[in-house]
């Protein structure tokens, strides 16, 4: 049986709605990670032993276990302890987290290497130490891992394919529905590939322009 | 009154292990005094320096800025409070300026006193504009730190510590780190807050600004006080056998 694409258009509405899921799971996602990177980051860097030693663990188990299972373990394991999150929910944390580990590794590393001139120029004014990281530090350990959080950002894209598992009607589960009723998986895929490629040549420009921003502001 | 020293360091004392970068050094500076420190490197000159903000701190001794001490030992929370509002009052200019590149000159400058002093924006911008003004650098206000010349890094610099509204100023090789064209502009800038009566502590090379400019000069060399005095007297007729050699080698080049 041959290839036959025009299988796809009737499938156009669905296949749409899929992508807005996966855009808004990507941005969420990356919202969390990004901002929880900072977070864990700045604990992993400056919290007393008792807070930083039980989030080593936390950051271990994230980067050293499959998101896949860290995504059925917050959708399908929490209930257990009564936390029942909508399957939404539970994707954006699962990913958010997972990012925010790898995020908050770049982070740290940024923020080792601004000059402790900055801290000094900073505490001789008379701002604390979190004032200082808050506006000096922290700042300036962004602007130079944009470009590796971006990767991350691109990788995260990809990864919210995961979500189809836990039930999130993204694109690859509105494929796979699309092809549960046409029988046409080749075509199907191929068309959910290609959305994924446009969001992330959308991604890669709104890096970019971030980048570009940001390097003007220096 | 007028004889209560505004910076009083009192048996100061640091060690790295066994090796003693102050040995018991006693200083006070009075109001609108104007002190050199000179000495070669490794005398422990900017390591003094800094004790009196407690960037670096002393292992032994007390820094009193007018009646509070500024090496309180404290817990750290309660320290770190203390330390904050301390060196609100110590303005600091760096060898290397850390100026922040992702603010520019405007931010700089009204960073600390929009966080510190709870002054409105339109406040800390006016604040901005005298200092620039001082300095001679209000046309580069919007500028970033990337776009401006060593020299006039440093005057934002000394803007910035300015716009606190500081007792006294720590100069800490402050034009060491400049092309020789732009050192003067710097020091003009020094002069100025001189004539009017900023207490300031110059950590210099320069023998010839400490001379001109300075009240009083100390030779420091391997963590003491070795001489001190007037300029006229320190370059003119040093007593010390090691103030001698360090002023050789430092004047010949210079006049």
């Amino acid at each position: 049986m041959g290839l036959d694409f025009t299988v796809v258009p009737p499938f156009a509405g669905a296949l749409l709605t899929g992508a807005l899921w996966t855009i808004a799971i990507t941005v969420s996602g990356a919202v969390l990670s990004f901002f929880g990177g900072i977070v864990f980051a700045v604990i992993a860097l400056y919290a007393p032993l008792v807070v930083r030693l039980p989030f080593r663990l936390f950051a271990w188990l994230f980067m050293g276990t499959p998101l896949l299972l860290q995504l059925f373990l917050i959708y399908f394991g929490l209930i257990q302890i009564g936390v029942d999150l909508p399957a939404f929910v539970a994707g954006v944390i699962g990913l958010g987290l997972h990012f925010a580990v790898y995020n908050s590794d770049i982070i740290q590393a940024g923020i080792r290497a601004v000059d402790i001139g900055q801290y000094e120029g900073a505490r001789t004014l008379g701002l604390s130490r979190l004032q200082t990281l808050r506006k000096v530090v922290v700042p300036q350990a962004i602007r130079s891992v944009v470009p590796p959080i971006g990767n991350n950002m691109i990788a995260l894209l990809k990864d919210s394919a995961l979500v189809s598992v836990i039930g999130v009607a993204e694109l690859t589960l509105s494929s796979q529905m699309a092809i549960s009723r046409t029988f046409r998986p080749f075509e199907f895929y191929v068309a959910a590939a290609a959305c994924y490629y446009v969001i992330n040549l959308g991604l890669e420009a709104g890096l970019r322009r971030i980048e570009r921003r940001i390097q003007i502001a220096r | 009154m007028t004889d209560r020293p505004i910076i009083d360091i009192r048996h100061a004392a640091k060690s790295y292990g066994t090796l003693e970068v102050l040995k018991d050094i006693s200083l006070q500076v009075k109001k609108g005094q104007i002190v050199a420190i000179i000495g070669p490197s490794g005398s422990g000159k900017s390591t003094l320096l800094r004790a009196i903000n407690d960037l670096d701190p002393l292992t032994s001794g007390e820094v009193w800025l007018e009646d509070a001490q500024v090496n309180k030992k404290l817990p750290t929370r309660q320290y770190e409070a203390h330390i904050n509002s301390v060196r609100q009052n110590i303005g600091m200019v760096f060898q290397h300026f850390n100026l922040f590149p992702h603010l520019n000159v405007r931010d700089n400058i009204t960073l600390a006193p929009k966080m510190l002093k709870g002054i409105s924006k339109a406040e800390a911008d006016q604040l901005a504009v005298e200092q620039l003004n001082k300095v001679g650098l209000l046309d580069r206000i919007d500028y970033y730190p990337s776009q401006l010349s060593g020299g006039q890094k440093q005057r934002v610099a000394i803007a910035r510590a300015l716009a606190m509204k500081p007792k006294v100023m720590l100069f800490d090789e402050a034009t060491s780190a400049l092309d020789p064209e732009l050192v003067e502009e710097v020091n003009l800038v020094m002069k100025q807050l001189a004539e009017e009566h900023m207490t300031m502590i110059i950590v210099t090379h320069e023998m010839g600004f400490a001379q001109d400019v300075c009240d009083r000069v100390l030779f420091m060399d391997q963590g003491v006080v070795v001489e001190e005095g007037p300029p006229e007297v320190i370059f003119k007729t040093p007593a010390n056998e090691r103030t001698k050699n360090f002023l050789r080698k430092h004047l010949k080049g210079q006049n």
